[in-house]
């Protein structure tokens, strides 16, 4: 390779790496800014924001979900298997919130430690089967 | 091989190149698409949780690796631009980024009407689909600055710099959702574990990934033949191609 070219190589390695560094600084720094929600146990230790908006997310416990009254109104627990927040909710929920499905709520602490959301968004996984593969995992104990 | 790469380098081989390969490229294009849109809309069954909405990751998932595919393609050509200052490279490179764009357009538009009824959301800032909308606004801008500039080949080179620059969003397209909590979700196929989808769902996936990058190749040839053209305009070749 001719001396210039090499030069002019060097030169566009070395602005790459200067410019991935001051991203990746920056990045790291904003992290806090960047994570979209808290998991209940960041929650239970008190490091979610108090009276102020925040999301929450983790999974609706299995046979928490409980509607008192007639109206809209919902009320389930959500965990990330080691601590769980209680959540009230009033509104329309997604298509894919169910009993053991990732959800992320926004909203905020009430005074009793129980988290008030304004809305409440499904987390889908990573994977996709057909409702007979589904099935048949579930009756032989196989996790989804 | 270098002189192989030399000539195909030169424009007027290229453009000869590229016409013979666009009748084949296009019917294999077809055939792709057909039997992908297929077996993913037809053959492939439903989705144990979402039903048939899923069915919209058949569009949405290819878009995405082309749009970060496309872009990584940009800069490669880029780099050659810059040190080996080969013409071609420019043409290349210029041609890719409204391929790049729409594909981009297309995995932000798609994602967001399947995000409404599955999410809650048409939209939130969450680490992937914030950086994927920065990778939109990366090739408009490549756009914008390449038609700002009137010397097409001091516009390459400038170009080229932001091309190159602008791959340092590509691992954190990537890597956002394992870096970062985010609503969307990680990735399903694209990791060293075992894909976590159904082959009867992945093989129209796949399908469907192989035609689009057909259609990357096919359109570009068709920019390319079309920029080296209008750049090229007083050279012998094109004088005598329009001649005839």
């Amino acid at each position: 390779m001719k001396p210039a070219r090499k030069k002019r190589l060097a030169l566009i390695a070395l602005m790459v790496a200067g410019i991935a560094t001051g991203i990746g600084f920056a990045l790291k720094s904003l992290d806090e800014n960047i994570m979209f929600f808290f998991t209940p146990s960041e929650v239970a230790q008190g490091k979610a924001p108090q009276g102020r908006l925040f999301r929450m997310g983790g999974m609706v416990v299995s046979g928490s979900v409980s509607r008192p009254g007639e109206g809209l109104t919902v009320h389930f627990d959500l965990t990330d298997n080691e601590s769980q927040v209680t959540v009230m909710y009033t509104g329309i929920l997604p298509d894919l919130f169910r009993e053991g499905q990732g959800i992320i709520a926004n909203g905020r602490l009430d005074k009793n430690g129980a988290f008030v959301a304004q809305e409440v968004l499904a987390k889908h996984d990573e994977n996709y089967m057909p409702p007979e593969v589904a099935e048949a995992m579930k009756k032989s104990g196989g996790e989804l | 091989m270098y002189l192989w790469f030399n000539k195909l380098g030169s424009p007027p081989h290229f453009y000869r190149i590229a016409g013979k390969w666009m009748p084949w490229l296009a019917s294999i294009f077809l055939v792709l698409l057909l039997t992908g849109l297929y077996g993913g809309l037809v053959l492939a069954p439903p989705d144990y949780q979402q039903g048939d909405s899923y069915r919209i990751i058949f569009i949405h998932v290819p878009s995405a690796w082309m749009s970060l595919f496309i872009y990584v393609v940009m800069a490669f050509c880029g780099v050659v631009t810059v040190v080996w200052r080969m013409k071609l490279a420019e043409v290349i490179l210029i041609s890719s980024a409204p391929i790049g764009a729409s594909f981009t357009f297309l995995a932000l538009v798609t994602g967001s009407l399947w995000g409404k009824p599955m999410w809650g959301t048409w939209w939130v800032w969450d680490a992937r689909l914030t950086s994927e909308l920065i990778l939109l606004f990366l090739y408009l801008g490549v756009i914008g600055l390449h038609g700002a500039i009137e010397d097409k080949r001091v516009a390459a080179r400038a170009v080229a710099i932001l091309a190159i620059v602008g791959v340092v969003n590509i691992p954190i397209i990537h890597y956002s959702v394992e870096w970062w909590n985010s609503l969307h979700q990680g990735p399903t196929v694209t990791k060293f574990d075992k894909p976590s989808i159904h082959w009867s769902m992945l093989l129209p996936l796949l399908l469907m990934a192989l035609a689009f990058q057909v259609y990357y190749v096919l359109a570009l040839f068709q920019r390319c033949r079309a920029e080296l053209l209008l750049r090229e305009r007083n050279s012998k070749w094109v004088q005598e191609l329009s001649g005839e």
